[in-house]
């Protein structure tokens, strides 16, 4: 029977699963990190930037379940985490319209056309790191 | 398994000949945590000395009344440091992107067209890939990198049909990245002028973000599937290149309305080519065969 408990349970498991690509991501950002720690010889950063679009195929909650064990022992271990959202916006190829789209099948509100090309929101980038020195 | 970041036995990439053949272990990029667990923060940097309290002036007379003062009055001036900014604007996926380029060349100067081919489990990757190394198998030089979880069947599968095969295990990966690719091809080592199928760990979330260095991506839905599948998981259709609609020799089985999935397909990417047709059958193999041609003659 689905109860609140179990549907939690659910939850947390459908997040390990999706958590997967995540976890790459993180990764991939704690890699960086670290390397941009050497260059400046500093052993912890105050705060991360990021700049995610909301198409980048990034599921947030999954980058912060990620977050938590893969940032144990490294630089980021104790850094605000800071993230930007970007609005996805995309453009009629037909109408020259540009438009706010919140999936990656929206047609143009002006033309109805579904030729359309993503111009914004599919961001995946470490914008800044902030260290005390 | 280290608790730190995951990695650990079950996490090891693994690059196999079919059979039992060779295998080795490779370190892949992304999880290569050894270094990172030596940095233990030495107790945190913000643990100051608080020694200032033999210089204060009170410190003779007022024995009492001084400790109070000073753990105010003192205790900000050290960790107020100067604010340093890196700006970076890094692709968080650089390291991938960077490597994938890598191979892309590796593949431009040996001439070799590479597909990646993805979809979830159960389409029939793995059966297009059979029948078309066995028809053409005469015709076109191939080599195949397989990407699976665990066991190398797949392999053994492709390596029935005389073809060069590597076996990629991913352990707990959902996805190939570069530097596997990179890995399996020091080993596999494909010819000049011939085509390369990777074929992805069937996910039809992950390996979207994923960039291997392939010439064009190759997404499979099968008509036993949903045919919302591309507004369901849209990422991986946006994408890729090329749509294979396989099993249709099954359509007058099953609920599944090709028109609409391509119709989907296509507001979520409308370069989109299809190809339909049925591994089982053969039906339709020849326009994806004629597409292979076409693309190792231009290539």
């Amino acid at each position: 029977m689905l109860t609140p408990a179990n549907l939690n349970i659910f939850y947390f498991y459908s997040l390990i699963i999706l958590s997967m690509h995540e976890l790459s991501i993180v990764i991939g950002i704690v890699d960086i990190a670290e390397a941009e720690a050497k260059k400046a010889k500093v052993k912890s950063f105050d705060l991360i930037e990021l700049e995610i679009g909301n198409l980048s195929g990034i599921v947030i909650e999954a980058l912060d379940f990620a977050w938590q064990s893969a940032v144990v022992g490294t630089v980021l271990e104790n850094s605000i985490r800071r993230i930007n959202r970007i609005e996805a916006i995309a453009k009629c190829v037909d109408c020259d319209h540009e438009f706010i789209s919140t999936t990656l099948y929206e047609n143009c509100p002006k033309c109805n056309s579904y030729f359309t090309n993503l111009i914004k929101g599919n961001e995946l980038k470490i914008k800044s790191l902030e260290y005390k020195s | 398994m280290c608790s730190t970041c995951g990695c650990g036995d079950s996490n090891k990439i693994e690059i196999k000949r079919p059979n039992g053949g060779n295998s080795f272990e490779i370190n892949p990029m992304g999880l290569k945590y050894d270094h990172q667990h030596d940095h233990s923060h030495d107790g945190h940097m913000h643990s100051h000395d608080h020694t200032h309290a033999v210089n204060s002036e009170h410190d003779h007379e007022h024995a009492h009344n001084h400790q109070h003062e000073h753990s105010h009055d003192h205790s900000h001036d050290h960790n107020h440091g100067r604010n340093n900014i890196i700006q970076l604007e890094t692709d968080i996926l650089s390291a991938n992107n960077l490597l994938a380029e890598r191979n892309r060349g590796y593949f431009e100067a040996k001439n070799i067209f590479a597909l990646n081919l993805v979809s979830s489990p159960g389409s029939g990757k793995t059966s297009i890939l059979e029948r078309t190394l066995t028809d053409l198998g005469q015709e076109i030089k191939f080599s195949v990198i397989e990407g699976d979880q665990q066991t190398t069947n797949d392999a053994d599968r492709i390596n029935a049909t005389k073809i060069p095969v590597v076996q990629i295990n991913t352990g707990q990966g959902c996805h190939l990245d570069s530097d596997m690719i990179y890995h399996g091809l020091k080993e596999l080592k494909p010819e000049d002028n011939s085509i390369l199928f990777i074929e992805n760990v069937g996910n039809l979330v992950c390996p979207a973000l994923f960039k291997l260095g392939e010439n064009l991506r190759v997404v499979i839905i099968s008509v036993t599937e949903g045919d919302d599948k591309p507004i369901k998981y849209p990422d991986m259709f946006a994408s890729s290149d090329i749509c294979i609609i396989n099993k249709i020799d099954l359509l007058p089985y099953v609920n599944f309305n090709v028109a609409k999935a391509k119709e989907y397909a296509l507001k979520v990417n409308h370069h989109l080519q299809f190809i339909e047709l049925s591994a089982t059958s053969g039906a339709g193999m020849e326009e994806w065969y004629n597409f292979l041609r076409k693309n190792i003659q231009s290539n």
